[in-house]
């Protein structure tokens, strides 16, 4: 499959927008769908559908096994171990709220400290804030840098002996920096101190090895790498999921159940209570196929270009401010205009067919040391050309004309 | 959908310079409003007199030029108005910026509406109204002192 047609593969690029191509630069808040995985929910739907893991009879049965053949594809994709070490969730987020209950009631207690980074979004901040209030933990902040960094050393100077789990973004969604989570899970196991990676923005854009990686818990959202809402991933070690406590009670985790006595299922049904979203996570294995067709490091060579493009044409457009400058860049740009502010910004690109994010992208505790209300960001997908970054930057252009700025 | 409706050069010229903002010295009355989705923020205060009117009105905060052209137009107007007035003047803007063709209320002179039906472009971008309500709500909340409570839980860290 080639990368240059890719936009032929999503039928979303068909549509108009206000009269214009879509120019859709918003990937990190969700990715467009790729034909094969709409279909793929039409054709479960209408042909094969039926719950799984319960029922005997023949579609429960070819359901199941295509349920369990996506665990299988996602195993193989991220390079962990053991297929029953991928577990599926209702997004990323369920899949920190997870950790953050299971390991967070289990193993914190008043005074322990969580460690996260400044560039978190809500999501993984937000489910630790909760022992906070019920077990007293303390949350630290590693800092961001000037250039939108936080740096293994900016990690190390907050760790202590009461740092009991260090929970970190992959990429960040807004400043686009990449961190290194390799050696931050080295540094903190050093330590005897488990990682949980936040991947949502890692995941649809660079090769994963979670064994290489080594860290503990790594999070993914499914939507945002061309499969379907409502469905995320937790990778976590075995040994965690086998030592921790289910999360939530329900159908489909249980072994036994009496009045008196309730055993829980294995992995990896011990985390997956209730029906799934099973449409969704088979469709996703039609997401996994279409990334290998492309093949990841084709991606990652694709974005590339296209973010450091990005970089230069913005550089050029004097009113731009870009606000971050990482050394290491995924595949998110965030800027302000100068006596523009981002909401009208993202009203008038809209305008032109360009859809961006305009806010503090569930960042705010970035924006606050940013002193920035609201930023706009730009972010990448398979699908995006350097036209479409022109496009970006004339729409800018149009902005300036409308405020009369310079 | 038009931009230049939207965009109008009153508006560029309020979310540039906005007029009364500023804190008004010996208010009565305020109230803060932010939007958690956008992050825009408005900090009202009314300074009311012996007559219940409006003596002075100003505001601080940041935002949009949607949402600052609304505030500074909204606190023009407002001031000199009798406090039991400024409701009615209120419900019928927010009525205006959600559905109706104009504005209704006999409270306010024509030169008035003109002016104010200025924002009524922002009812073509459905994403856009919260920007122009925020200091319209905040100012009904300084006026009930009606500032919602904030969530103590998640002060008292």
């Amino acid at each position: 499959m080639n990368i240059d047609n890719i936009k032929n593969e999503f039928p979303i690029f068909n549509n108009k927008v206000h009269n214009n191509d879509l120019v859709y630069l918003d990937s990190a808040n969700s990715s467009q769908k790729p034909k094969i995985v709409v279909d793929r929910i039409y054709d479960f739907y209408t042909k094969e559908f039926s719950n799984v893991g319960r029922s005997v009879h023949y579609l429960a049965v070819a359901a199941t096994n295509l349920y369990e053949n996506t665990r299988t594809s996602v195993q193989k994709y991220i390079n962990a171990k053991d297929k029953n070490e991928i577990v599926f969730t209702k997004g990323a987020t369920e899949a920190i709220n997870l950790v953050a209950n299971t390991y967070g009631n289990q193993y914190l207690k008043e005074g322990d400290e969580i460690l996260l980074t400044e560039l978190e979004h809500h999501s993984n901040y937000v489910p630790w804030h909760y022992l906070r209030i019920k077990k007293g933990v303390k949350i630290e902040f590693a800092e961001v840098n000037k250039d939108g960094e936080v740096t293994i050393e900016s990690i190390e100077k907050k760790i202590n002996q009461k740092t009991k789990i260090i929970a970190v973004t992959h990429v960040s969604n807004v400043t686009g920096a990449i961190l290194p989570i390799k050696e931050i899970t080295q540094l903190a196991h050093s330590k005897g101190i488990p990682v949980l990676i936040d991947g949502c923005q890692g995941a649809p854009h660079l090769k994963l090895d979670m064994q290489d990686i080594d860290c503990d818990f790594y999070a993914i959202s499914c939507h945002k790498m061309y499969g379907p809402t409502g469905l995320g991933i937790l990778y976590a070690k075995k040994k965690w999921l086998e030592d921790l406590p289910p999360y939530q009670g329900g159908g489909g985790m249980i072994k036994e159940v009496k009045k008196d006595l309730i055993t829980y299922g294995d992995l990896p049904n011990k985390y997956e209570a209730g029906t799934m979203a099973t449409a969704q996570v088979i469709a996703f294995d039609e997401s996994i196929k279409f990334l290998n067709k492309i093949g990841i490091n084709n991606i990652e060579k694709h974005e590339k270009e296209l973010i450091e493009y990005g970089y230069e044409i913005l550089r050029k457009n004097n009113s731009v401010r870009l606000i971050s400058n990482p050394k290491q860049k995924g595949s998110a740009i965030s800027f302000t205009l100068d006596g523009i502010h981002a909401h009208d910004i993202a009203t008038i690109l809209d305008e032109e067919g360009v859809a961006i994010r305009a806010g503090h992208h569930c960042c705010q505790i970035l924006h606050d040391k940013l002193e920035l209300p609201a930023t706009a960001r730009a972010s990448l997908g398979v699908y995006n050309t350097k036209d479409d970054l022109d496009k970006l930057n004339e729409a800018i252009n149009k902005c300036k004309k409308i405020f009369n700025t310079k | 959908m038009n931009l230049k409706e939207l965009y109008q050069e009153i508006i560029l010229d309020h979310g540039k310079n906005p007029r009364n903002l500023r804190k008004t010295e010996n208010f009565n009355k305020d109230a803060k409003g932010h939007n958690p989705l956008c992050g825009d923020k408005v900090h009202i205060y009314l300074k009311l007199n012996e007559n219940n009117k409006v003596e002075d009105i100003s505001f601080e905060g940041q935002g949009c030029a949607i949402s600052m052209a609304s505030a500074s137009i909204m606190t023009d107007l407002v001031r000199g108005k009798e406090e039991k007035d400024i409701k009615v003047i209120v419900n019928d803007f927010l009525e205006m910026i959600k559905q109706k063709e104009e504005l209704n209320t006999k409270l306010l002179k024509e030169d008035e509406k003109t002016k104010l039906m200025c924002l009524s472009g922002v009812k073509q971008y459905p994403m856009r109204v919260k920007c122009a309500t925020l200091s319209w709500h905040t100012l009904t909340a300084a006026i009930d002192n009606s500032q919602n409570k904030i969530d103590k839980e998640s002060l008292e860290i």
